[in-house]
């Protein structure tokens, strides 16, 4: 977030927020945000070595060591706000590692980032004549839209232009929104303010292992070779994978990823964002180096070095028999093989047997050794690197390329293979293809238990969307063919900015980035790639072949390894291309990221975090609209075409990669941004209600003056699948069907009567309370999964957030709201009026995802939620509803509700998991604006705290009534935290609703502001993915 | 050895096309979908003459001609018998079992090309040749009463580069009755309720991206495509009297030489343009 734009446009919100009398919070803020950037920056090392990993935080730092070493166990335990705070400080290693890497691009590129700021500003003219109720406050959350509209839009700024200007009118609102929520957050600073300071204590620990015990670890190589390193125990995916492509030179590693085997076919992705040990369990520290995403067209890669690995992939695979060839295939490309291993045909070299030390084909006949041997001697002449581009060639035509075979069965039971690909989904009978699903064509995904389903879009004639269900082995493989579609699907479809591969680096040291980057950021990242051609030494395939023989498909190979050194200097020009472009791009995230940083640091940790986790729901559930709308132009379109389009929407789409898709995020934000804006003066009794919200949807502004007291209950529920609800559903259900607005209104149900005009614009939500209790669990567990992969990636959510605002333009701008919103969290992080008020918008964000969620479980709520929304941007609805990819972590049941809700038609979000992120604690914090306010109240006075503890069987409630007034407002809260501990047999989604309607039933008056749900699951499920 | 189909800058090239000469059988014996006027067997002998003269002399194939067998009316029909992609030719086992031997004497002239030859030895498995649909990129088998899914699968088995996608036919005797290629990357398609709609779930099994060209008349859509070096895209279609709004189609087909050729007479038996002949790409080399 230290960009230097990203500074200067800090100095300013903190000007204009200081205008806004929010001076006294500034100091704090600004000492947070250099404390957050240095903890941000020490995250962004510790991927590589955590070991060195600096603790800049001082007082959190005992707080987060002890965090980190019980971590998610002791989560349960700890205050809600601890809790929140371990879910920042996951999130914060990412949005460091994301703003140092913007910092650094831009550095290099200032003038690049200028330049892209530049392009912003006519939006913001835009956006000012739009929003005439926005003051100062809106002014600042303009900047900081800009600079992170700038940094988004930037590498798109040729086609992307249209897209800008739909962006800038989100924006518009989202500054609005923001400008409320600044306004409770204000308020609620106080609270924020203590919250940061446990969050970065937390965060720190994570950053700097230093307790941690070491492990060694192997990895498979594709040439056959071990590599073998120490890691900490704890250390996540990423530092593994990073230490693997450092040894193997490779760059252009987005197409790579780590595999561990529960069983010889029980094929896992090592989720780079996630801690290795949490994934494998118990098993043995021993992975392989595979090809996850398959380049449709591997002449597009830019490296020699990566289309030899990719050669020694497909080698593994083609001997394995995992891609079927005809004879005349494996004769062609085995003499390819020959040839880029041996080079040219040499009678007195090559004796008769020469070639019988490869092996080409499952099955090899003497009858293909002499095709083989025929062939090679017609290659004379090919280098290496010439052969390994002919075998690609044509290896890239075969029809099961890059498919990724699952076993299941159709709902008749018969035996079927589902394929996941780059452009969608096939349904293999006995090698016969019987249908396909391209990626357009398919509206959600999702999995329950061993069942996963497809929501596919109506034909040509049809009115209703049909649900395909197929019945796979076990929860696992249902978990992990979804977790390969959401990632396939990303990869392939999404278009990002370009990007250079430093900043992903930097930026994504999760996994999120991983398997977050799509293929047009990584085509992007390539492209800047500036180094002479990397020497590296081919090992003879013989090798691996034999040892792939019998031997379970990657690993076996390592006992084989040889060294077969044909040092290769393959001159591969530099290739400095669009660095400009990716600079920007760069810059723009970081500008972005730094918005939200510079602000407050611990605050924006926390807010960031929380804009992270929410714009990553809210960008994930844009993604998938926009994507879905995306395909859908795909279908008619050639790739190029839909390249180029996807270009323009790039910057979303970047968002969306990093942070991984997840559902209806922009209304989300939206939400939030209103509530922010409305916080801002005092914190406006936007109540809960969803309807009044409705009502009061009326002004911001109107909210911004009010200071109203707000009473926040928090639920905790620590569960296996625990959803923490705050206080009511009601405040959830506000703020889902208000998005931005309702937030607001939740955290206003306490004593104000100041009406959350805007909020309210949805007023579905009280409506939609109960029913999302019901529905609960399933969309907070997803929330949770997702809110967690935003947390671990602030920067992501961001970008997330940019992309699914782009993308939203593109579609249609159907997702105003959304784009709005994200720009609002911006504006709100770097307003810095109050870390606290920013972190109760993420929180409240938060809370409008859950309230979405819990709404897609009820369905229509949620879809009425993002047709409000829509009804804002018409578009925003409409592409959502179609698109919506739903993703259900095995536990939730409702999720399958959710799909059969479709019936309402409006895109049912439930984002389960965002498609890497699993883990197995999960912090999901579901927060209204108001609720920062409350908490925070800033210029509140303590009147009196109590705290009182109850027990049952299966929950502990403790309830924490903090009386404060502020602005004359006197503000009661109560904070309630319910642990639901027990089994599966527990039905942790009933006691969490129950407890949440206990709450609301004690406490009639007041509303829901914030949920956090903080979920411990054994790893066992969750964590094989 | 051009790799994978040589991609679709190769598709419809030619240099051997397998005939047979017309059984008298025919006219009486031959298998009907549907009762109709008898064939006069001169005349179509005479229009059989002409199709393998276009391929011999006007396209310069070199035409390996079956002798006509009495004991097997529907002999003419080679395709049935075989399909041939590539180097890999898969002898077929005919959904109809009067037509079983007719894959005798087209085993004998395939070995003698050296193509790689595939059986399909499954007493469960029946293809016709007229079933399969071969795009350049993959193929389509139409899944009709001559063809089962176990055969389908031999197929799929056969040529495993390519992705082999099932299409129901229900309303004709084979996929090919109402479609073929036209051209690189260009389907041509009949109009028929059918038609469409089989054109459909090939579009939507495939990745790709097809052209169509869609013809008034199903019949008419059976055409024959071919890539000669000499004279670029080539295009056999019936001929304008027998399907005047058809032609006219196919002749708005700039880039095409055209070349109509009449198939009154077999079509009585259900004969199209593509069943008379196999046709084979051999590499000179191997």
């Amino acid at each position: 977030m230290t960009t230097e734009v990203g500074a200067e446009t800090e100095v300013k919100k903190d000007a204009e927020q200081a205008g806004a009398g929010q001076a006294k919070d500034k100091p704090d803020e600004a000492s947070r945000t250099t404390e957050d950037e240095k903890s941000r920056k020490a995250s962004s090392e510790e991927p590589l070595d955590s070991s060195s990993v600096p603790v800049p935080t001082s007082p959190s730092s005992q707080k987060k060591a002890k965090d980190l070493s019980e971590s998610k166990g002791i989560s349960r335990f700890l205050p809600p706000w601890l809790k929140k705070q371990k879910s920042y400080t996951l999130a914060e290693p990412k949005e460091e590692a994301k703003k140092k890497t913007v910092r650094e691009d831009q550095v290099i590129e200032a003038g690049d980032c200028q330049l892209p700021e530049e392009a912003p500003q006519p939006e913001r003219s835009l956006k000012g004549a739009a929003t005439e109720k926005e003051h100062s406050a809106k002014a600042e959350e303009k900047e900081e839209k800009r600079s992170v509209s700038s940094a988004e839009t930037q590498p798109a700024k040729e086609d992307g232009k249209e897209i800008e200007v739909e962006k800038v009118a989100e924006e518009k609102e989202e500054k609005q929104v923001e400008k409320e929520e600044k306004q409770v957050e204000k308020e609620k600073r106080e609270t924020k303010e203590v919250q940061t300071g446990e969050i970065k204590a937390e965060s720190i620990p994570q950053k700097s292992p230093k307790k941690i015990k070491t492990v060694q670890c192997k990895v498979m190589l594709l040439d056959g070779t071990e590599y073998s390193c120490d890691l900490e125990k704890r250390a996540k995916g990423q530092v593994l994978f990073e230490k693997v492509c450092e040894h193997l030179n490779l760059l252009e590693k987005d197409y790579f990823g780590l595999v561990f085997y529960e069983s010889s076919d029980q094929k896992n992705w090592l989720d780079p964002s996630k801690e290795i040990k949490r994934q494998i369990r118990s098993l043995p520290w021993l992975f392989t180096f595979n090809v996850k995403f398959y380049p449709p067209d591997p002449s597009q890669l830019t490296e020699d070095i990566t289309r030899y690995f990719l050669c020694l992939q497909l080698r593994q695979d083609i001997a394995s028999g995992r891609l079927p060839c005809s004879f005349v295939t494996h004769a062609l490309l085995g003499s390819y093989t020959v040839q880029a291993e041996l080079g040219d045909y040499d009678p007195e070299e090559h004796r008769s047997d020469y070639i019988s030390e490869f092996q080409f084909a499952p099955n090899q006949t003497q009858e293909m050794e002499e095709k083989v041997v025929e062939l090679h001697k017609t290659h004379r002449g090919l280098s290496p690197a010439q052969a390994d581009s002919q075998f690609l060639e044509n290896a890239k035509r075969l029809s099961m390329y890059g498919v990724d075979l699952h076993h299941a069965k159709d709902s008749e039971g018969v035996d079927i293979m589902l394929g996941v690909c780059a452009n969608g989904l096939l349904i293999y009978k006995d090698r016969l293809r019987i249908n396909r699903f391209a990626w357009p064509k398919i509206l959600k995904i999702s999995y329950k238990r061993s069942n996963f389903y497809i929501k596919v879009r109506p034909a040509e004639l049809e009115q209703f969307e049909s649900t395909i269900g197929f019945k796979l082995p076990n929860h696992r493989a249902a978990k992990r063919l979804w977790k390969v579609c959401v990632e396939h699907h990303t990869f392939f479809r999404l278009l990002s900015p370009e990007q250079p591969p430093k900043a992903k680096f930097l930026t994504l040291g999760s996994k999120f980035r991983y398997s977050g980057r799509t293929q047009a950021q990584t085509r992007q990242a390539s492209n800047l790639i500036d180094r002479p051609a990397p020497h590296f030494e081919r090992t003879s395939s013989k090798r691996v072949s034999r040892s792939l023989d019998g031997a379970p498909i990657g690993i076996s190979d390592q006992s084989l390894l040889r060294d077969f050194p044909t040092a290769r200097g393959g001159p591969a020009g530099d290739k400095v291309l669009d660095i400009e472009g990716a600079g920007q791009a760069k810059l723009k995230e970081g500008s972005r990221e730094e918005n939200g940083s510079p602000v407050k640091t611990p605050q924006l940790e926390l807010i960031q975090d929380g804009k992270k986790l929410h714009s990553l729901k809210v960008d994930g559930e844009n993604i998938y609209v926009r994507h879905s709308n995306l395909m859908l132009e795909d279908l008619d379109k050639t790739q190029d075409d839909l390249l180029k389009h996807q270009a323009s929407i790039s910057e979303l789409k970047r968002n969306f990669m990093e942070s991984t898709p997840e559902p209806r995020p922009s209304a989300w934000e939206k939400r939030r941004i209103p509530p922010a804006a409305l916080q801002a003066p005092a914190r406006h009794g936007s109540r809960a209600e969803g309807p009044c919200a409705g009502g009061s949807d009326a002004d911001k502004s109107s909210h911004e003056t009010l200071d109203i007291v707000e009473e926040k209950k928090q639920a905790e529920v620590g569960r296996e699948e625990g959803v923490v609800i705050d206080e009511t559903n009601k405040g959830k259900m506000q703020v889902a069907t208000d998005a931005g607005e309702t937030c607001k209104v939740e955290l206003l149900s306490k004593k104000d009567s100041s009406s959350l005009p805007s909020d309210s614009s949805s007023s579905s939500s009280s409506e939609s309370e109960d029913e999302e209790v019901g529905e609960y669990q399933p969309h907070h567990r997803a929330i949770e999964e997702v809110i967690r992969e935003e947390q671990e990636e602030e920067e992501d959510a961001n970008r997330k957030k940019e992309h699914q605002e782009k993308i939203k333009q593109p579609v249609e701008a159907p997702t105003e709201g959304s784009k709005l919103n994200v720009p609002v969290e911006h504006a709100a992080q770097v307003a810095a009026e109050a870390l606290a008020q920013e972190n109760a918008v993420t929180v409240a964000t938060e809370e409008k995802k859950v309230s979405e969620e819990v709404k897609q479980d009820v369905g229509e709520e949620k879809e009425e939620e993002q047709l409000r929304l829509n009804g804002d941007v018409s578009h925003v609805d409409i592409d959502v509803a179609p698109q919506i990819i739903c993703c259900s972590e095995p536990p939730v049941v409702k999720t399958e509700m959710v799909t059969i809700s479709d019936a309402s038609q409006r895109t049912e979000i439930s984002t389960k998991e965002v498609p890497i992120v699993q883990t197995e604690t999960k912090t999901i914090t579901y927060e209204s604006p108001q609720f920062d306010g409350s908490t925070g109240g800033n210029a509140g006075v303590l009147l009196s705290a109590q705290t009182i503890t109850s027990e049952s069987i299966s929950t502990t409630t403790t309830t924490h009534i903090t009386k404060m007034v502020k602005g004359g407002v006197s503000e009661t809260r109560i904070e309630k935290r319910i642990v639901i501990t027990g089994d599966a047999d527990i039905d942790h989604d009933e006691a969490l609703a129950q407890a949440i309607k206990e709450a609301k039933e004690q406490h009639p008056d007041m509303s829901v502001t914030r949920v956090v749900v903080h979920k411990e699951t054994e790893l066992a499920e969750e964590d094989e993915e | 050895m051009a790799g994978l189909g040589g991609g679709p800058a190769a598709f419809g090239r030619c240099t051997h096309a397998v005939v047979r000469a017309l059984p008298e059988s025919l006219c009486r014996q031959a298998l009907r979908s549907a009762p109709g006027p008898d064939v006069d067997f001169a005349r179509a002998e005479r229009e059989h003459q002409l199709y393998v003269g276009v391929l011999k002399s006007k396209l310069g194939l070199q035409v390996l001609e079956l002798p006509a067998d009495e004991s097997l009316p529907d002999c003419v029909f080679v395709e049935d018998a075989a399909v041939v992609c590539e180097e890999t030719a898969l002898l077929t086992r005919p959904g109809a079992p009067s037509r079983r031997k007719e894959v005798e004497a087209m085993k004998k002239v395939l070995e003698s090309l050296n193509l790689n030859i595939v059986e399909m030895v499954d007493e469960n498995a029946t293809l016709d040749g007229g079933d399969v649909l071969f795009t350049g990129r993959e193929f389509f088998v139409g899944l009709s009463k001559r063809t089962n899914q176990r055969g389908a699968e031999i197929l799929a088995d056969t040529f495993k580069d390519y992705a082999v996608s099932t299409v129901p036919v229900h309303d004709s005797l084979h996929l090919k009755s109402f479609c073929s290629m036209a051209g690189p990357n260009l389907i041509a398609i009949g109009s028929s309720e059918a038609a469409q709609k089989a054109l459909k779930t090939m579009q939507q099994m495939s990745d790709h991206r097809y052209d169509k060209l869609t013809v008034p008349d199903d019949a008419a859509a059976n055409c024959i495509y071919l890539n000669v070096p000499s004279k670029g895209h080539v295009l056999l279609h019936r001929a304008p009297e027998e399907y005047p709004e058809s032609a006219k189609v196919f002749e708005k087909l700039k880039d095409h030489m055209l070349i109509p050729i009449a198939n009154t007479e077999l079509e009585k038996v259900d004969g199209a343009l593509t069943c008379c002949s196999v046709l084979i790409n051999k590499s000179s080399e191997l």
